[in-house]
């Protein structure tokens, strides 16, 4: 994601000390008292989070959190506020928040929640992930796994992996994977692609190697078709 | 620039995986692994430079004057070391050898195989390849005759379980290391097993051989079992060979398959057939290089005897096996001479350019050799025109004195080398009293 994650805040207006620390921290944020409003004015591609203050209005608060948990596409990473005294709430509510903070807060411990629950959007270090069931790639490491342990793949069959799972279902035909992965000049020719599956199919073990499927005269599908179920 | 991107990768991987140690690999004239060993800190220095060292403790490589060389780490060959536990990881990486100036080093058969590719592809082929490789699982060698290990009395219990489960072994571990498996099987002689290995690149697979060989007899070590390639280890049983199919690929397309002739083949095939078929008795040397190899090569064992190819006879030198479902990438020749104690890359160097020659030539392929040659006799086979191969490594050396053909392959200074070398381990066998000699005529004459 290259811009920060989009937040919608309640209560309407936020106290102070919460608009300085989440303009500090540089997310994009609009606070609203209903959330039907927030679900009304959600940015293209919706909210990537929400922080809601359940400390002075609880009521308000938690019709807030349900608001956004309640679509067909529910906001994901609802950090929610108590007071200690009302920590007692949190209890049966596991589904309506993420993450929750004691207010009042302190600015560092919420910019360490707020960074931690949106890790993987804005972290350099993680930019990128590309995770398909047990398979993980992490490009700014050059480290792939399977199932959590380490899969050590050459830099070639790493490009090759790495460029099938990010486009899961798709199906490319060998000049595609080559140009892409390879580069037009290079002289091996499709048959390339062809040793490089191979071997990434033996890496991956028998139980793994279908994640690659062969097309039959056309090329290779990382992952299930799109079309099947 | 990808080169720069590859060795990124290596430092980083050397980095997140904990490596401790990592083996630089490199091959000598006569096909035994080399490898010394550098620590992390030194390896990005040794990707952009290599590491220079004494070649004159290689047998092969420098005089005494030059000795000095360089490995440089060839990134794509990094891998980390599957058997070595994960406390203090190791990773292997292939060099190729050049000299202190960067040019290549002539001495090097990496560098032999690369300048022989070269060639290939000048032409607009990238040469293929997948052998089928045999060898013997034994019990420690002591001095005596080699024990097998499924004749019990080694592992009193489960003997014949043991081989079959450390070739499993060794086939995930070749699998993890990138080292894809077609089939394995135990073979007919007691102790004897196989592994094919699947087509790939001609260098990409010398590599794999190389660290096949290694990985074999490592896996084998941990259990306290000796593995060998030793070509003819047992009088009376057959032989290891390593079966070579081959190809040629233009791009995408099989330069060997035709669509409108009977067996599949091209013109391009059956050129190229028809120089090894010519050029066999000369590169049997290099394909063959042990004094043993001899005694793997004569009838009655499946090995091939006599210069000659056919679809579907396996006492052939070349056979033409039936692709899969017609598969047109399948279509390919099986070069069955060859044994695995041989070194890969000169040994596909020179039946690569014997190949190239014939379709340079445009070489007239013989006719097919269908029938049973070993009941043929001398004067039918002259009529057939069959020749046969190098009865020993003798007879191998001298062939291949004299053919430019060898010499442009492997170069002057391997070729030369080579020579040398093979004649002096011929001489010393023959001063060699075998227990035959011993037992025929020590009480009779």
């Amino acid at each position: 994601m290259s811009q920060p994650p989009a937040l919608a805040v309640f209560p309407s207006p936020p106290p102070i000390d919460l608009a300085r620390t989440l303009d500090l921290a540089g997310y994009r944020w609009k606070d609203f008292a209903l959330g039907d409003d927030a679900i009304r004015h959600q940015p293209d591609g919706g909210w990537d989070g929400a922080v809601v203050m359940c400390d002075d209005d609880p009521d308000g608060g938690w019709a807030m959190c349900r608001a956004l948990r309640r679509r067909d596409d529910p906001v994901g990473r609802v950090l929610v506020m108590v007071a200690g005294s009302q920590l007692p709430d949190l209890e049966l509510r596991d589904d309506l928040f993420d993450d929750f903070c004691l207010a009042p807060f302190h600015p560092r411990e919420l910019e360490a929640r707020l960074r931690h629950m949106f890790w993987r959007q804005m972290g350099p270090d993680a930019e990128g992930l590309v995770e398909y069931g047990p398979l993980a790639l992490n490009p700014s490491t050059y480290q792939a796994s399977l199932g959590g342990r380490p899969l050590d793949l050459t830099y070639m069959e790493y490009e090759l992996l790495k460029y099938l799972a990010q486009n899961p279902g798709r199906v490319f035909s060998r000049e595609t994977i080559l140009s892409a992965v390879w580069g037009y000049e290079y002289f091996g020719g499709a048959r390339t692609v062809d040793v490089h599956i191979r071997r990434l199919r033996a890496k991956l073990g028998e139980e793994h190697a279908n994640l690659i499927q062969t097309v039959r005269s056309v090329g290779y599908r990382f992952g299930q078709s799109r079309w099947s179920s | 620039m990808k080169l720069d991107q590859q060795r990124e990768y290596v430092l980083r991987t050397v980095e997140e995986r904990g490596i401790r140690l990592v083996r630089l690999w490199f091959t000598d004239v006569l096909g035994n692994l080399k490898s010394f060993a550098i620590s992390p800190a030194e390896l990005d220095n040794a990707l952009q430079d290599g590491m220079s060292f004494d070649g004159s403790s290689i047998d092969g490589f420098s005089r005494i004057q030059e000795s000095d060389v360089l490995a440089i780490p060839d990134p794509n060959t990094f891998e980390v070391l599957p058997w070595v536990d994960q406390k203090g990881a190791e990773a292997r990486v292939f060099c190729d050898v050049a000299n202190l100036d960067g040019t290549p080093f002539h001495g090097d058969p990496r560098q032999v195989l690369r300048r022989n590719l070269r060639a290939a592809r000048d032409l607009g082929y990238e040469f293929y390849v997948a052998p089928d490789i045999e060898y013997f699982y034994f019990a420690p060698p002591t001095g005596g005759p080699p024990v097998p290990l499924d004749q019990g009395g080694f592992f009193d219990l489960t003997s014949a379980d043991i081989p079959t489960a450390l070739r499993k072994e060794t086939i995930r571990t070749l699998e993890t290391m990138g080292i894809p498996v077609e089939y394995s099987f135990h073979e007919d002689a007691p102790s004897q097993h196989e592994i094919d290995l699947r087509h790939t690149d001609a260098l990409t697979m010398a590599d794999s051989v190389m660290t096949f060989r290694f990985v074999v007899r490592e896996i084998a070590a941990l259990h306290g079992v000796h593995a060998t390639f030793m070509p003819k280890p047992l009088e009376h049983i057959q032989g290891s060979g390593m079966h070579l199919h081959l190809s040629l690929f233009d791009g995408e397309d099989n330069a060997f398959h035709a669509v409108d002739d009977p067996y599949n083949l091209s013109t391009v095939a059956k050129q190229f057939m028809a120089g090894l078929i010519r050029h066999a008795a000369e590169i049997t040397a290099v394909t063959n290089q042990t004094v043993n190899s001899y005694k793997r090569l004569v009838p009655g064992f499946e090995a091939p005897v006599h210069v000659s190819w056919a679809r579907n006879n396996r006492s052939g030198l070349i056979r033409v096996p039936v692709p899969k479902r017609a598969n047109p990438l399948a279509t390919r020749v099986e070069y069955r001479s060859p044994d695995p104690a041989c070194n890969p890359y000169l040994a596909f160097s020179v039946i690569l350019a014997a190949g190239l020659r014939g379709i340079a030539e445009g070489y007239e392929l013989p006719a097919e050799a269908d029938a049973n040659m070993f009941e043929m006799d001398d004067a039918m086979l002259e009529k057939l025109g069959i020749q046969q191969l190098p009865q020993s490594l003798s007879d191998a050396l001298r062939t291949m004195e004299s053919s430019s053909l060898v010499a442009d392959a492997l170069g002057d200074h391997i070729f030369e080398w080579f020579l040398r070398n093979k004649r002096a381990e011929w001489r010393g066998y023959k001063t060699h009293i075998s227990q035959f000699e011993t037992d025929r005529y020590l009480r009779s004459i």
